[in-house]
């Protein structure tokens, strides 16, 4: 009896050994926190995760989806409390609170690896703090203005190539008792993609990131010329009434409904603006024209990336999923417009024929030249952020406050960058 | 004689030490676990958001000792002040519930057919959930297609954005958060009209009183309890409004309709609030105002409990 059972226990021992040396070394759990809740990028994380597990049959996976939003507020808990194997976040300096704590891993070992360097190298900035990287991206997607191309038709209007052509589109549109933009700022953030935009154009950004860095003040002259740009749209009544009432989804029915002809806004307001019943010959897309024709063009494109906390128990088999997911095949497939139609961040991936995808890819890739910015509230600080976009949504209600929203912003910085 | 009976002593013995103290140690056993929750959840919180308010931290890394400078910096910020004075506002105008309850309680305490049906749709609106408030109210005060806009515009008044408007926004919230609260008060109103006793009626009767002085003389002295309950409730209400606020405007526009208690979360907990310390020393000024209250519920129970 007592002879079986050690013969048993030997025969188990060298199976596993086995079946050990034959699949890839990870075993183990693999905890995967995920922030896509939506439905169409939930399915595309679920089943890319399954097809990672199928690759590693010992390695047990669990993957949490948790709410967009409330992930936002739930990370630094999970990341000081229980941390997670990897955790999606966002690029640029919405990652410094964590790293700057100590509670992302660095992994510019993964950086150095030849497959990454070389494939993912335009994004390698937005993920460097410190000179170190800290995440890696799996997605980004174009801003810029979307607009319905059956109004501008109807109206004799074509693409603006210039603020003045942009002006008088707009006096145009108006005449016709439409608003020429639709937003809404309840949120406050979709005013930030207005300044992003209208500062580029007018001082460049090289200064755009000078004023995120607190190197320059907000009562400084040039900022003032971008808010003198903004508020010859806002005099001109260009932005649609009582835009402080609306989410940025509350806003699209306006243009759905042509009571508005265009929106400044990311490429994720395609798949909402089709649903609503909008064709592609009626819904087109333009690049933010050109202000001040000294600075060279700039696009915000922000970036959705994955990160492995310095708590993690299983950071080898991290690595190896990150690695996956930045893989060229797997970013052609979960990029592609049936998944989550934005853009891959492999430079070997392929981009899905999709008329606002190819536009983005083409206006990023080649007509770029001053820079990619990741978005208002993830290049400057996030206490900045927030106060500066309060600011902006009342400079977009009450113009005339500017003296003192200006005022206010630089008490604002002078604590946020002193720290 | 000097034999003790030793069955005495050894039965006495024998008694263990919670036999012994039997009569001043039971009731500490009983309230031992509310006491141990109390201090727990209540009073250990309160010192650490006291502790708390002493530092800068973002809630991640170290914490640094800064004294009362974030004391300071609320003297001089002006969305603290906006939030205090809103603070109050809800106070004052969250009491309109009291009177408009007991009105509405007067009018329901009568015997027709389906009062019981009445009384269910009055109290509705308490059941709802805030955020169904919310929500119900923000679409009622849309700019353009709410049915507030309709309304005065088929008496000719301009169309008003309620929650769009500084000026006015908070006063929307503060109406949609009577709705429920009216309802709450009804109730209370209601269960104490059944307790008035109605030979102080008929006297009162007798003596020639009627309508507004039966009222306020009889009737309102008797609901002294139930407005009392009222009372509490609803300044706590208003103390604690923070859900219809974050559903109706955010705080918005640009943050005029921050109450202390929002204002505490945007700074430390939202998306962008790393300011624990901060936060912290709002949530001491909102626990200080609160405090007055307390005292001053604390003290008139305590006044009820001697004067019986």
């Amino acid at each position: 009896m007592r002879f079986t059972t050690k013969s048993m226990l030997m025969a188990l021992a060298g199976s596993t050994m086995l079946a050990g040396a034959a699949q890839a070394e990870l075993s183990g759990d693999l905890k995967i926190f995920l922030d896509t809740s939506n439905p169409a990028p939930r399915a595309t994380m679920e089943k890319m995760i399954s097809d990672f597990g199928a690759l590693h049959p010992d390695l047990n996976i669990e993957t949490t989806v948790i709410d967009r939003e409330a992930y936002k507020t739930q990370i630094r808990n999970f990341l000081t409390a229980d941390a997670p194997d990897v955790a999606t976040w966002y690029a640029a300096n919405r990652m410094t609170p964590y790293v700057s704590a100590g509670l992302f891993e660095d992994i510019s070992d993964l950086w150095a690896e030849p497959e990454i360097a070389e494939n993912l190298a335009s994004t390698k900035g937005a993920m460097t703090i410190d000179g170190k990287q800290w995440g890696v991206p799996y997605t980004y997607y174009q801003w810029g203005i979307y607009y319905r191309k059956d109004i501008y038709e109807e109206l004799g209007l074509s693409e603006p190539a210039s603020f003045e052509e942009m002006k008088s589109n707009c006096q145009a549109i108006i005449d016709s008792g439409r608003a020429c933009y639709t937003i809404g700022s309840k949120f406050l953030w979709t005013a930030g993609g207005w300044f992003d935009y209208l500062n580029m154009r007018t001082n460049g950004f090289d200064f755009h990131m000078a004023l995120a860095a607190g190197e320059v003040k907000w009562t400084d002259d040039r900022v003032r010329a971008t808010f003198a740009n903004w508020r010859e749209l806002i005099d001109m009544g260009a932005f649609l009434e009582n835009h402080q009432n609306y989410s940025w989804q509350e806003a699209l029915p306006f243009m759905v409904n042509g009571e508005a002809a265009a929106y400044l806004m990311g490429n994720f307001a395609v798949a909402p603006l089709r649903e609503a019943g909008l064709t592609d010959d009626q819904l087109d897309f333009y690049q933010f024209p050109a202000i001040n024709p000294d600075v060279e063009l700039a696009e915000d494109a922000p970036t959705d990336t994955f990160h492995i906390p310095s708590g993690a128990k299983n950071k080898e088999a991290a690595r190896e999923f990150l690695r996956y997911v930045v893989s060229a095949d797997v970013q052609t497939e979960i990029n592609n417009g049936a998944n989550l139609g934005q853009l891959p961040v492999n430079a070997s991936a392929s981009v899905d024929d999709d008329k606002f995808l190819n536009e983005g890819f083409e206006m990023l890739s080649s007509n770029s030249p001053g820079g990619v910015a990741q978005f208002f509230d993830r290049d400057f600080p996030a206490e900045m952020a927030a106060e500066a976009m309060q600011g902006l949504q009342e400079f977009m209600v009450f113009p005339d406050n500017l003296d003192d929203i200006l005022n206010r912003l630089d008490k604002v910085a002078e604590r946020v960058y002193a720290n | 004689m000097s034999t003790v009976d030793p069955t005495v002593t050894s039965s006495r013995k024998d008694r263990g030490w919670y036999k012994r103290n039997e009569i001043a140690v039971t009731p500490w056993l009983f309230l031992a676990p509310a006491i141990l929750f109390f201090v727990f959840y209540v009073i250990w919180p309160i010192y650490q958001s006291i502790a708390i308010s002493f530092y800068a931290w973002d809630g991640l890394g170290e914490a640094r000792f800064i004294g009362f400078d974030n004391y300071v910096e609320l003297m001089d910020d002006r969305a603290f002040e906006v939030s205090l004075w809103n603070n109050l506002k809800w106070l004052l105008f969250y009491l309109l519930a009291i009177p408009g309850g007991l009105f509405i309680a007067l009018f329901l305490n009568q015997t027709v057919t389906g009062i019981r049906i009445y009384k269910s749709l009055f109290f509705f609106p308490f059941v709802l959930s805030q955020v169904v408030v919310g929500l119900v109210f923000s679409w009622f005060y849309l700019p353009n297609e709410g049915l507030l806009n309709g309304i005065l515009g088929l008496v000719g008044l301009g169309p008003v954005n309620v929650l769009g408007d500084p000026t006015w926004a908070t006063y929307g919230i503060i109406a949609a958060g009577l709705w429920p609260q009216t309802a709450y008060c009804m109730i209370l109103y209601l269960t104490g009209l059944n307790a008035v006793d109605p030979e102080q009626i008929e006297a009162g009767r007798l003596d020639g009183a009627k309508g507004w002085k039966m009222l306020w003389y009889i009737i309102i002295p008797q609901l002294k309890p139930a407005t009392f309950i009222a009372f509490v409730v609803t300044i706590i209400g208003a103390l604690r409004s923070f859900d219809l606020i974050s559903i109706m405007t955010n705080g918005g526009p640009f943050g005029q309709t921050r109450v202390l208690s929002f204002y505490m979360f945007e700074k430390a907990l939202a998306e962008f609030g790393f300011r624990m310390g901060y936060g912290a020393a709002i949530a001491v000024v909102l626990f200080l105002i609160m405090l007055v209250f307390i005292a001053y519920f604390l003290w008139s129970m305590w006044k009820e409990e001697k004067g019986r």
